[in-house]
């Protein structure tokens, strides 16, 4: 324990060093506080609180989001120990290379809970003050913060994995964009092509929901939609999310980093020096 | 006593190359090994597997009774790689701060390391900013945490002027003398002439020579070389003398002679009495005997 802890502590140093902590904060904060200056103009109000709406909109951005900043932030982590030659120096310490690798994760994850802390923070901040009501909606708040804190593990997980298999980190990056343009552009809109031309058939009903669970883009999203009050607002995609249960989106955004990280953790071992 | 690290009939190949051929040595503690040999020659090979980060073909290989590279080796070896690199956005400090917490040491402990190689002042500056003789040094600071049985250092004076040579060299006399086993690397033969308990040279993946340098230096039976100085005017006599001795235009007479006869051919000198001014013996150099040893094919 104590050894994942000095590798968090170091890595977290070096993402700080890097700037990467302000620059995923500053960004999140942003866009958040651009989000939510757009949902305070008045909507046609359907008995839902501001900061309902502003998390649904948050949602959205979150799904590209978050993806994007964790995969950029993880490329390197293994292919840049290769590349510098800091690798073999470490694997000669007494620590194993799934405490390394959850030592960087547990860095980088601090990061994105302070990013997405501070930037869905801001948003409620500014959703209270303009109505005070929308403390109502702080619920779904904290839940999309945790809840994007397990979508980042996933991709933190996808991206030390690509790390690990590419072994440079020009080759990693490379990788990581194509990752993130499938799992989250490319991947839904195939489904919506498949939906549209389905038009409401055996696809929609039966292999949308699985479809939706096993990426875990949209298990996000349908969860916090589904657990939202907004739901009824989102059409297309979002509206599936009211036929798959709650604990299913739930039990696939829990699975999936579980799963990433196995996967990052046998590429690991991979490396040869 | 048993020995702190034992290779024998190590062979390693990467692909068609076989870098390590039926490689045997032993290490006890306390004793420094040094392992001489061209760029090529395996010897960071031979470091990587006693390290346990790459994997070997046939032959057997215990580090303190352990496997290479199982968490009890790794507990009581300390590496200090070729080219050592580190994050050069941590400080010194950082860096070792982070390598003692690995090691279950007390990260407090890192500015005494770094004061013990001499970069106190340079502790809270980045990595980044070091010269590679600095970053040697934090090297071979990284390798002081805890109390390692073996220690395992390849080139481990590239890039270090000749004083903090002297200074690394007698950190080492210290670690031998309470029991920690040195393996090191050097191309640099002087430096190790006097500093090191046993040479292996090692010649195209195999270890060609292995002993003290006295050991060595009688195998390798090469030429002693005499120096004659003649007094003034006798050169003349002194060249009739030693046939054949080479005269230098100083009149220095210079006689290669085998081993075993070099004691006839002092007294030969000495005989001479007055028309001799001064006398020099020079044994053959290490590099002499390293190449006798390591001669590539066909040389
Ligand atoms: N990873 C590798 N893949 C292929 N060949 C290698 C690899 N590492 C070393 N070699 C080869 O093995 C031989 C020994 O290398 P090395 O042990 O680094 O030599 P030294 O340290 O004595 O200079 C060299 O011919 C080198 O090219
Ligand atoms: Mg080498």
């Amino acid at each position: 324990m104590n050894r994942i802890l000095a590798t968090a502590i170091s890595e977290f140093r070096i993402a700080f060093r890097n700037r990467w902590v302000s620059i995923a904060t500053g960004m999140m904060v942003l866009f958040a506080l651009v989000l939510a200056a757009a949902g305070s103009a008045p909507t046609g109000d359907v008995g839902v609180d501001r900061l309902s709406v502003t998390v649904a909109s948050l949602t959205s951005l979150a799904v590209y989001l978050v993806p994007l900043l964790t995969l950029l932030m993880s490329f390197d982590a293994l292919a840049g120990e290769v590349e510098r030659g800091t690798l073999p120096l470490l694997l000669t310490y007494p620590v194993s290379r799934l405490q390394i690798l959850l030592g960087k994760l547990l860095a980088h994850l601090a990061i994105l809970a302070l990013a997405v802390g501070f930037g869905f923070g801001a948003a409620a901040l500014v959703a209270v003050r303009s109505d005070p009501d929308a403390i109502a909606g702080l619920a779904s708040l904290w839940r999309l913060i945790w809840s994007s804190v397990l979508l980042g593990a996933t991709f933190l997980g996808a991206g030390y994995t690509l790390s690990a298999l590419a072994r440079r980190p020009s080759g990693a990056a490379g990788l990581a964009v194509a990752v993130w343009l499938v799992a989250v552009v490319l991947y839904d809109l195939a489904l919506l092509a498949l939906i549209v031309s389905d038009a409401g058939g055996a696809f929609t009903t039966q292999v949308l929901p699985i479809a939706l669970l096993a990426n875990p883009a949209d298990a996000f999203r349908v969860f916090n939609l589904s657990a939202a009050s907004a739901v009824a607002a989102a059409g297309g995609i979002g509206g599936a999310a009211n036929s798959i249960p709650l604990w299913q989106s739930a039990a696939s955004l829990l699975l999936w980093p579980l799963a990433s990280v196995a996967l990052a953790t046998a590429a690991f071992q991979k490396v040869t020096l | 006593m048993t020995p702190t690290l034992t290779i024998s009939r190590l062979t390693k190949r990467f692909q068609s190359l076989e870098a390590l051929k039926d490689v045997s040595l032993a290490l006890e503690p306390g004793k420094r090994a040094a392992l001489l040999g061209h760029n090529g020659a395996g010897k960071s090979t031979i470091m990587k597997i006693v390290l346990g980060l790459i994997p070997f073909e046939s032959g057997e290989v215990r580090v303190c009774g352990a496997r290479p590279g199982s968490s009890e080796a790794r507990a009581k070896v300390a590496y200090l790689p070729e080219n050592v690199a580190f994050h050069p956005a941590l400080t010194g400090e950082e860096q070792l701060r982070h390598y003692l917490s690995l090691r279950g040491e007390r990260p407090s402990r890192a500015m005494e390391l770094l004061a013990r190689v001499g970069l106190l002042h340079a502790a809270r500056r980045r990595i980044g900013t070091y010269s590679k003789g600095m970053r040697q040094r934090v090297g071979l600071a990284q390798t002081l945490i805890g109390h390692p049985r073996l220690l395992v250092l390849d080139e481990p004076t590239s890039g270090l002027d000749p004083v903090s040579r002297r200074d690394f060299y007698e950190l080492l006399d210290g670690l031998a003398a309470d029991g920690t086993a040195i393996l090191l690397s050097s191309h640099v033969l002087t430096e190790v002439e006097a500093r090191t308990d046993r040479i292996l040279i090692l010649s195209g993946g195999e270890l060609v020579a292995e002993g003290t340098l006295a050991d060595l230096r009688t195998r390798a039976a090469l030429p002693i070389v005499l120096l004659v100085r003649p007094a003034a005017g006798h050169a003349a006599a002194l060249a009739t003398a030693f046939p054949l001795g080479i005269q230098g235009k100083d009149g220095v007479l210079r006689i290669a002679c085998d081993q075993s006869d070099k004691l006839p051919l002092l007294a030969g000198v000495a005989a001479l009495g007055h028309q001799v001014a001064d006398l020099d013996v020079i044994p053959p150099s290490l590099e002499d005997i390293y190449s006798h040893f390591s001669r590539r094919d066909g040389q």
